[in-house]
C-alpha cells in the first residue's frame, strides 16, 4: 500500500510539474505582450512598457521566469488584475472558484444519484424496454452541447414555463439568470444554482450511468451472481450485496474523473447562464488579455483535477481488496 | 426399491440453446436416477453438455437456454420442472446444492469468506450470528480448512486454489443438502490437493447419506469415487454402467477410447503407442443426425451415420446406444481398411488396426529414441528470485523482505534426444525454470551451457544460433497464437528469421512441417479461431520445430486439450522427437503423462530438486517421500484399484519464507525427527544415476515403501 501511495504520489508531483511548464510556456508563446497591455495598450511608450517588462521580471531568462512564477503561485502571490482594477488576482480567484465549487457541489449531488440509478436500471435490464429507453435518453442529452441545453433550459423552463400562470400559482420559480452578486452567500445563491447545475447534470448523466450500465452487465455474468443465487436468497438481495458491491467500484473513478470533466464544462454553463464563477472570470481574462489572470486560473483547474485523479486512485484502491498495491 | 421414490428422477430431458434466433439442441434425451448416498459421474469433453445438464437439473439455466416440453425432472417425488422460483430459492437453500468448477471465480471477490458462507446459511435456516458462526467453523474443521478462524476473515483472493474449493464445498455442505451437484469441482488443482479433497469428500457423503452428480472429464476420479458412471458425448447419452463395469467391459467405441487413451503410470513412448481418438468432437451447429460419434468411431459402418441409435437398456441396468455393440462384444471388427474420416477436420488416424487394445505395443527399441551420452544441456545451480514490496512494518523496520525464492540452485543436465520429465505442484517453480532455461526470464545465479557454450541470460543477448536452437510450446495454445496471424505466417516466421530460408524454400517447409504435425495444406491459410483446441496446439508444436531445435521446452503443453484428443499430441511429440532426436524438457503436473514421455524425470519442490531418475525407476521404491506422496495421490482409472493414498496438506510453504533444513520436512510423513528440520538433506545417488535428496537412506526407503502395480504388470 505504502509503494503504491509512494509511486502515486511521485506520479501527481510529475503530472502537475509538466502541466505547469506547459501553462509557463504556451501563455507566454501567446501573440500579445502583457506588459503592453498593462502598460495601457497602444498609447503606452515604449519606456513605460519597458519599465513594466522590468517590474514583471519580463527580461530574465525563461527557466528564471518560470521558478519565481511557481514561487509567486505557490506563496499565493498571484498578481494584480487588470481586468477588474484593484483587485488582487487571489482574492478574485478564490471568490469566484467557491462560487464555482458550490455550483459543482450541486450538480454533483444531483447527477451523481440519478445517473447510478438509471445505470443501474438499464444494467439490470439489458436490452429490454426501460435499458431502450434510459439509453435513448441519456445518449441524446449527451451529444447536445451545453449552450444548447443551457439555452433550452433559460428559454422553456424558466421564461415559458416559468411565466405561466399555474407556475407563478404553484411559487415555480427558476430565474432566466444566475448574474449574482459574487459575494453573495450559499443561501442566497441556491435558487440560481438549480438551473446551470442541472444543465451540467444533463451531460454528465449519459458517462456515469453507461459505465454503470456497463459494470453491473459485466458482474451479472460472472460465476459468484450464480454461487449467491444458488444460496436460494432473494435476487434483489443478490443484487444489492452481490453486484452492486462490485459493479460501482469503477464507477468511482469516473465519478472523481467526472469532476475534471464538471470543471471545463462549468466554463460555458457559466457563461450562458452569466454565473460569476472561475469559468465566467477565465472568459473574462481571456478577453481582456489578462495573461497573470488566465495563469493563475489554469493553475488551479489543474491542480483540481489532479487531485481528484489522485483521490480517484487512492478511493479505488482502498475499497478493493483485489487490487495489488505493491 | 419402488415404495421410495428416486431422489432424483431425470427422464426425456432435452435443453436446447437459442443460435442465431434458432433453438438448437444442446443435450437430447437424457436420463438418470440417483439414490441417496450414491455418487453418480458423469464424464464428458468440453462441449458435451455436462454443466449444461447440471445448471437444468438446478433450473438454472441462463436466459439463452431452456428445458424442453416432454421430460421429467422428479426430485425426491416432486417435479422441479412445475415449481415456482419462490419454492426453487427454498430447494436452492436447503435442498440441492451446487459446487462450481471454478472456485476463484465462484466466490465474491469483495466479501470476506466467513460472511458468504454464513450467508448460505442463514438463506436455509433462522440461526442467529454466532450459531452460524460456530456452525461453519465444524463444517470449515470438516472440509479440514486449516486455521479456519483465518480463513472467515479473508478475501477469496487472498487463499490457495486448493482452500477457496474447500471453502465451497463447505459453503454447500453446511445446510446438509440431500443432493450435490458437483461440476469438475477438482479440476485445476494439484493431485495431491486433489487426492486430499476426493479423500474428504468421499467421506463426508457417505456420513451424510447425500445424493452426489459429479461431473467430470477425469476418467481417474471416476473411478476412485462414483458408482455408476454416465459417458456423455455431444449431448447424447452413449453408456451408463457401474463404474466396475465401465472400466473392465466398456461396450461403446467412444467409452472404449476415452480409457484407452489416457495414459496410465508406468507406460512409456518405448513400450506401447497411446490409443487416439480421431478428429474432434462435432460442434453444437454441426450435430450429425446419424450416430453423433460415427464421424470419430473407428467400427462406423452406413447405418450409423444415416440413423441415431436408440438408447437401449439392457437386462443389468446399464444403457448403451451403439448400432454395433453386440457385434464389438462379440469381436466382430470393422473391415480393414477403416473408412476413417481423417481427411475431414484435420484428424488424426488411429494407428492401431486393432479397437479396442488398451495400447499398441512398439517392440523394445522400436523408434528413434537413442539418447545420446552428448550433453545438450548443462545447467549449474540455476537461481532466481522475485523481489518483493515492503510492507509499511517493514519500512519502518528498515529491514529489506525476503524475495520470493522461485528456483534455488537447481544442477540439470539434459542429454541431446532425451526427454527429461519436470514434476511437482504449482508453484515448486517448474514454470520459472522452464522461462530461465529459454530466456523469458533472467536467472540471479548459476551458470546454464548448450553443447558446451555459454549461454547469455537475456533472449535478447542471446545468439541466433542459441535462439534457433532451444524452443518452446507453452500451456495454452489459444494465447500463445496471435488470432491476427494466420497459421502459415506463424510457422513461416522461424523459418525466415531464424533458419534464414529464402521466401520460396520456408513456403514449402511450411507446407512440409504442417504435414509433419498431421495438418492439411489448406490450414496454412486458416487463423487460430478457426482451429480447435488440439489443432491450434499442434500449430504451436509446428512452429516450434520449424527452426530445427535441438531443445523443446513443451509446459503442460496437453493439460488444456480433451482426453480424446491429448492422446494424439502426446504420440505426435513422441514420433517427432523419434525422426528430429530433438531433447524436450516436459513440463507437467500429470505424472502419468511425464512418465509416458520422459527418459528422466526430475521432481521439483519449492524451488529445488527433490529427485533425478530414470522414468522407469521414479515410480518405483526407494522414492522421495514427496514423490511418495505425489504417486500415491494419482487417480487411477481402475475401480479395482484404489492406491493407499498419502495425503499431504495443501498448505504449501510460501516460496518466501521457506523451511529451514529439508523443505519437505513441513508435509513430509516420513520426517525422522529434528535432524530434517535442522540440516539440509544430502543427495543419494544409487550406481544408475537416481540421485533422492532425504536423510532416509535409500535402502531403508526401498523397504518401508509400498511397491505400486504399474499399468501392464500384475492384474
Amino acid at each position: 500500500m505504502l509503494l503504491f501511495l509512494r509511486r502515486r504520489f511521485l506520479f501527481f508531483f510529475f503530472t502537475y510539474l509538466l502541466s505547469s511548464l506547459t501553462i509557463f510556456f504556451l501563455l507566454r508563446i501567446l501573440p500579445g505582450d502583457p506588459a503592453r497591455v498593462i502598460a495601457g495598450g497602444r498609447e503606452a511608450t515604449a519606456e513605460q512598457v519597458a519599465e513594466i517588462r522590468a517590474e514583471l521580471g519580463l527580461n530574465a531568462p525563461l527557466p528564471e521566469q518560470y521558478v519565481s512564477w511557481v514561487g509567486n503561485f505557490l506563496r499565493g502571490d498571484w498578481g494584480d488584475t487588470i481586468a477588474f482594477r484593484g483587485a488582487k488576482n487571489y482574492d478574485l480567484i478564490i471568490e469566484r472558484s467557491l462560487n464555482s465549487a458550490r455550483l459543482a457541489a450541486v450538480a454533483l449531488l444531483m447527477s451523481v444519484p440519478l445517473s447510478l440509478v438509471l445505470g443501474v436500471i438499464a444494467g439490470l435490464f439489458e436490452n429490454k424496454l426501460p435499458d431502450i429507453l434510459i439509453s435513448l435518453l441519456t445518449l441524446s442529452v449527451v451529444s447536445l452541447p451545453e449552450f444548447v441545453t443551457g439555452l433550452f433550459l433559460i428559454n422553456i423552463v424558466a421564461l415559458r414555463w416559468g411565466s405561466s400562470e399555474l407556475a407563478q400559482s404553484l411559487g415555480w420559480w427558476f430565474p432566466s439568470s444566475s448574474a449574482v452578486r459574487a459575494d453573495a452567500s450559499f443561501g442566497a445563491m441556491l435558487p440560481f444554482l438549480w438551473l446551470p447545475a442541472f444543465a451540467a447534470t444533463l451531460v454528465m448523466l449519459a458517462y456515469i450511468s453507461r459505465l454503470t450500465r456497463a459494470g453491473v452487465i459485466e458482474e451479472l455474468k460472472r460465476d459468484y451472481v450464480r454461487t449467491a443465487a444458488l444460496k436460494g436468497i432473494a435476487w434483489r438481495t443478490v443484487i444489492w450485496r452481490h453486484v452492486l458491491r462490485n459493479a460501482l467500484l469503477p464507477t468511482i473513478t469516473v465519478i472523481a474523473l467526472s469532476i475534471s470533466w464538471l470543471i471545463s464544462g462549468l466554463v460555458v454553463i457559466e457563461y450562458v447562464f452569466g454565473f460569476p464563477g472561475l469559468g465566467s472570470l477565465l472568459i473574462t481574462a481571456i478577453e481582456r488579455r489578462d495573461l497573470l489572470l488566465a495563469q493563475a486560473i489554469a493553475m488551479i483547474t489543474v491542480t483540481v483535477i489532479l487531485f481528484a485523479n489522485l483521490f480517484a486512485d487512492v478511493a479505488y484502491a482502498l475499497l478493493n481488496p483485489r487490487v495489488e498495491l505493491s | 426399491m419402488t415404495a421410495t421414490p428416486h431422489l432424483l428422477d431425470v427422464k426425456g430431458l432435452t435443453i436446447s440453446y437459442k443460435v442465431n434466433r434458432r433453438w438448437l439442441p444442446a443435450v437430447r434425451d437424457f436420463q438418470l436416477q440417483l439414490r441417496r448416498g450414491q455418487i453418480l459421474g458423469l464424464v464428458g469433453e468440453s462441449g458435451s453438455g455436462k454443466s449444461t445438464i447440471a445448471l437444468a437439473l438446478l433450473r438454472y439455466l441462463s436466459v439463452n437456454g431452456r428445458v424442453e416440453g416432454g421430460g421429467a425432472l422428479q426430485f425426491a417425488g416432486d417435479d422441479l420442472l412445475r415449481k415456482s422460483e419462490a419454492e426453487l430459492r427454498q430447494i436452492w437453500a436447503r435442498r440441492i446444492k451446487f459446487v462450481p468448477q471454478n472456485a476463484g471465480a465462484a466466490l465474491n471477490p469483495s466479501i470476506k469468506i466467513g460472511a458468504q458462507v454464513t450467508e448460505a446459511l442463514r438463506a436455509a435456516s433462522n440461526l442467529d450470528r454466532g450459531e452460524a458462526q460456530a456452525r461453519m467453523m465444524r463444517v470449515f474443521h470438516d472440509v479440514r480448512l486449516v486455521d479456519p478462524e483465518r480463513v472467515a476473515q479473508r478475501y477469496p483472493h487472498e487463499l490457495s486454489g486448493g482452500m477457496q474449493q474447500r471453502v465451497t464445498i463447505a459453503m454447500a455442505l453446511i445446510c446438509n443438502p440431500e443432493l450435490l451437484i458437483m461440476d469438475e469441482p477438482t479440476t485445476g488443482l494439484d493431485v495431491t490437493t486433489e487426492a486430499a479433497i476426493l479423500d474428504r469428500l468421499r467421506n463426508l457423503i457417505a456420513e451424510r447419506e447425500t445424493g452426489v452428480i459429479y461431473i467430470t472429464h477425469n476418467l481417474g476420479v471416476v473411478a476412485q469415487l462414483c458408482e455408476r458412471v454416465i459417458v456423455l458425448y455431444a449431448g447424447e447419452i452413449m453408456e451408463e454402467a457401474t463404474a466396475l463395469d465401465l472400466f473392465q467391459r466398456p461396450k461403446h467405441p467412444y467409452t472404449q477410447g476415452l480409457i484407452s487413451s489416457v495414459p496410465q503410470l508406468g507406460q512409456s513412448k518405448r513400450a506401447v503407442q497411446l490409443q487416439a481418438i480421431a478428429g474432434n468432437p462435432p460442434s453444437l451447429t454441426r450435430r450429425p443426425g446419424g450416430c453423433v460419434f460415427a464421424e470419430r468411431c473407428p467400427a462406423v459402418i452406413e447405418l450409423c451415420r444415416e440413423q441415431k441409435p436408440p438408447l437401449e437398456k439392457l437386462g443389468d441396468g446399464s444403457l448403451i446406444r451403439c448400432h454395433r455393440w453386440e457385434d464389438l462384444h462379440a469381436g466382430i471388427r470393422p473391415p480393414p481398411p477403416n473408412p476413417l474420416p481423417h481427411e475431414e477436420g484435420g484428424g488424426f488416424p488411429i494407428r492401431s488396426p486393432l479397437l479396442f487394445s488398451p495400447s499398441l505395443p512398439v517392440g523394445e527399441g522400436a523408434g528413434g529414441w537413442g539418447a545420446s551420452s552428448e550433453t545438450l544441456l548443462q545447467a549449474n545451480n540455476l537461481s532466481k528470485r522475485f523481489p518483493v514490496a515492503r510492507s509499511l512494518r517493514e519500512l519502518l523496520a528498515r529491514v529489506e523482505p525476503a524475495p520470493i525464492r522461485a528456483v534455488d540452485g537447481v544442477d540439470l543436465r539434459l542429454r541431446a534426444g532425451q526427454t527429461l520429465g519436470l514434476v511437482g505442484e504449482s508453484g515448486s517453480g517448474k514454470t520459472t525454470l522452464a522461462r530461465l532455461i529459454i530466456g523469458l526470464e533472467e536467472r540471479d545465479g548459476g551458470s546454464l551451457e548448450l553443447l558446451g557454450m555459454d549461454v547469455r541470460n537475456r533472449v535478447r543477448d542471446r545468439s541466433q544460433d542459441v535462439l534457433s536452437k532451444i524452443q518452446m510450446v507453452f500451456q495454452n495454445p489459444q494465447n500463445s497464437l496471435n488470432p491476427y496471424v494466420t497459421v502459415g505466417q506463424a510457422i513461416r516466421r522461424p523459418l525466415i528469421k531464424l533458419r534464414g530460408l529464402a521466401p520460396a524454400a520456408a513456403e514449402a517447409e511450411t507446407l512440409a512441417l504442417l504435414g509433419r504435425v498431421n495438418l492439411r495444406p489448406e490450414y496454412a491459410e486458416r487463423y487460430p479461431d478457426e482451429l480447435s483446441g488440439g489443432e491450434k496446439q499442434r500449430v504451436a508444436i509446428a512452429r516450434a520445430f520449424a527452426s530445427d531445435p535441438d531443445l523443446v521446452i513443451c509446459d503442460e503443453p496437453v493439460s488444456a486439450l480433451d482426453v480424446s484428443v491429448q492422446s494424439a499430441v502426446l504420440n505426435l511429440l513422441a514420433d517427432l522427437q523419434a525422426e528430429d532426436g530433438a531433447a524436450y524438457l516436459f513440463i507437467s503436473h500429470d505424472l502419468a503423462v511425464v512418465g509416458y514421455l520422459a527418459d528422466r524425470i526430475a521432481v521439483m519442490y519449492l524451488g529445488q530438486l527433490a529427485e533425478v531418475g530414470d522414468a522407469r525407476e521414479l515410480f518405483q521404491p526407494p522414492y522421495h517421500p514427496y514423490t511418495e506422496a505425489l504417486v500415491s495421490a494419482i487417480p487411477v482409472a481402475d475401480p479395482r484399484r484404489s492406491t493407499e493414498r498419502i495425503l499431504l496438506s495443501d498448505n504449501l510453504p510460501s516460496a518466501q519464507n521457506l523451511p529451514s533444513g529439508c523443505r519437505f520436512h513441513t508435509r513430509c510423513p516420513r520426517k525422522i525427527g529434528e535432524l530434517c528440520e535442522r540440516e539440509e538433506p544430502p543427495w543419494r545417488a544409487d550406481d544408475g544415476g537416481h540421485r533422492i535428496r532425504c536423510h532416509i537412506p535409500l535402502e531403508e526407503l526401498a523397504t518401508t515403501q509400498r511397491r505400486l502395480t504399474l499399468a501392464g504388470e500384475g492384474d
